[in-house]
């Protein structure tokens, strides 16, 4: 089932997406998720980056990309436009979460969200035995140089969706080098969830 | 000999020569009909068997049809001789490219300079008041003549960019691309504000003479200072300081207001030197033609764009301050809300308007790929879209 060649995440978003589809990628960073969508999945698809020499790299893939904010880029495109708008790797860098999100939910039928759970058990022991701020696989930066804005757990986000009312459609949770099932939030590294509204 | 050799390093296309198309006439956006018009062209690389490699290359305000490489015993290199020739952005080994100098211009086409067949003198202010659509479709005629039912792509920038787009909007069964560069869907009064600056120094020359100058001195001082404007406009805060900062000039003149800094030298020398070369009737006729165009033809530009499947590739620079990345940005969200397949890129740059010419790396990379994308889309599918 698992390829090699493929990040986990980007393996579970491929299964969550219907072959055909429309996707838009907000924060598309090198284009590497989204060519495999179009590869794969024969999707049609659309990348919001903002750091230029990603969108070169974008480029070189052939792929369709805007140079830009995502926090000001999404509010231009019409209701329902999109099969799926993804975040991935890119919620936890976001200035506005909420509105962007509320955003992603409007211009996208569904949307897929993946981030970094914060509440993984090697983050809770640096916390807990060296009181500083964690640095982990899935956290790699330090606490004053990190495109990080910020720091959510997989119950954080469950929280979220119940709050504003939001469908989790599908969620995958990832481990080291596989999926994890049992107690997401302490042993995941990473959250993937498939909501609408 | 030595010249031949470097121009083979640099991927040059080697000589090249200027041709000539003419035409009996064409019906202009005003309704007149005028005629005949020559156009001055050259072309680089080969066209290919199915006519599928063609790319329209479109020049801006004071552009020619000499885009790349030498002219028979000639120095000067075409002005986007960075950008065309084999391997390069527009790589001649595999694309034709075609470049041909605008209806209203002065460099072989047919413009306020040119004879008047029926009175036999040059038009001067007889010429039609023409816009960016009606010089399109004067290119249209040019494409046409050489066999090409659809183009690969129309590339250009600041005033290319404007023919990119009307090409776009008036011709988009005709090609499978443009990239439209530093530019707008319309001026803004900025931009027309200096265009007027630059077209009332013209008229205030004494030489000037309501446009007929021909048989006399020509309006140079006018036509100079226009220049200077325009020098000015297309560089960045920052690019002027690094270039010339406030060093001071060699001189002995006893004249009190003589250019003491390096920037005002650069400045005269390239307004004295644009003299030698452009008309200003053609300068007059061009900026109005600018100012005038309004790609989305005074709807709303994502309704004009609705249903193109022609794929977009918009480019700008972040010290252009002319032509500002939000006027780009207005043509990529008019194409995002019509469904147009786009691409974008804000070229990290310090240039000022004058990198659309001068920032090859980047450009190049964009324009290689989105081309090859393209191209390649069309040589596996055999679709010719729309």
């Amino acid at each position: 089932m698992a390829r090699k060649d493929i990040q986990l995440d980007h393996e579970a978003i491929l299964d969550f997406v219907k072959p055909q589809s429309s996707v838009l990628d907000l924060g598309c960073g090198n284009g590497d998720l989204l060519y495999l969508l179009i590869k794969e999945k024969s999707c049609r698809g659309q990348g919001i980056e903002i750091n230029d020499q990603e969108i070169y790299k974008c480029v070189a893939k052939g792929l369709n990309v805007f140079h830009g904010d995502v926090d000001s880029g999404l509010a231009e495109f019409n209701d329902k436009s999109f099969d799926y708008v993804v975040l991935n790797q890119s919620l936890q860098q976001i200035l506005h979460v909420d509105k962007v999100l509320i955003d992603a939910l409007r211009v996208g039928k569904k949307v897929i969200v993946g981030f970094p759970n914060f509440a993984h058990y090697k983050s809770r022991l640096q916390m807990f035995f060296q009181g500083r701020t964690p640095v982990t696989g899935a956290l790699p930066y330090k606490w004053y140089d990190t495109p990080n804005l910020h720091f959510l757990s997989i119950s954080d986000f469950k929280n979220y969706c119940r709050l504003k009312e939001i469908n989790v459609e599908r969620s995958i949770c990832i481990g080291h080098s596989k999926k994890v099932r049992i107690f997401p939030n302490i042993f995941a590294q990473t959250g993937i969830f498939l909501i609408s509204k | 000999m030595i010249k031949e050799k470097k121009t083979t390093q640099n991927n040059s296309v080697g000589i090249v020569e200027t041709q000539d198309f003419t035409f009996d006439s064409l019906k202009l956006e005003s309704g007149e009909r005028f005629g005949p018009i020559t156009l001055a062209y050259e072309t680089y690389g080969v066209l290919n068997k199915d006519k599928s490699n063609a790319i329209l290359v479109v020049h801006a305000l004071s552009g020619d049809a000499h885009a790349a490489g030498v002219h028979e015993g000639q120095d000067n290199t075409g002005w986007w001789d960075g950008f065309i020739g084999p391997a390069k952005a527009f790589d001649t080994d595999k694309y034709f490219v075609i470049c041909s100098n605008i209806l209203g211009g002065c460099k072989g086409s047919t413009g306020p300079g040119s004879i008047n067949p029926k009175t036999a003198k040059p038009y001067g202010l007889d010429f039609p008041l023409i816009t960016i659509n009606d010089i399109v479709n004067a290119q249209k005629r040019l494409i046409d003549h050489l066999g090409i039912e659809k183009l690969l792509s129309v590339v250009g920038g600041s005033m290319g960019g404007q023919q990119a787009l009307s090409w776009l909007v008036n011709y988009p069964h005709n090609l499978r691309s443009v990239v439209p560069i530093a530019t707008t869907i319309k001026h803004s009064p900025q931009q027309i504000a200096f265009n007027e600056v630059g077209r009332q120094a013209i008229m205030a020359d004494s030489h000037w003479k309501s446009g007929n100058y021909y048989d006399g001195p020509v309006p140079s001082k006018g036509l100079a200072v226009a220049r200077m404007i325009g020098h000015i406009t297309y560089m960045s805060d920052k690019s002027m300081a690094e270039k010339f900062g406030r060093a001071r000039k060699e001189t002995d003149e006893p004249f009190k207001f003589t250019a003491d800094f390096e920037v005002e030298g650069y400045l005269r020398y390239r307004g004295d030197n644009f003299v030698k070369r452009f008309d200003a009737n053609s300068y007059l006729y061009i900026t109005k033609a600018m100012d005038n165009f309004d790609a989305s033809g005074g709807r709303c530009f994502e309704e004009v764009l609705q249903g193109i499947k022609a794929k977009v590739l918009v480019i700008s620079f972040k010290s252009d301050w002319l032509y500002p990345a939000y006027q780009s940005k207005e043509i990529v969200k008019a194409c995002k809300l019509a469904g147009v397949e786009t691409t974008y890129c804000e070229i990290d740059s310090t240039y000022g308007h004058d990198a659309f010419l001068l920032e090859v790396e980047e450009e190049t990379h964009l324009l290689k790929h989105f081309l090859k994308k393209i191209f390649y889309a069309y040589e596996v599918t055999g679709d010719y879209g729309a």
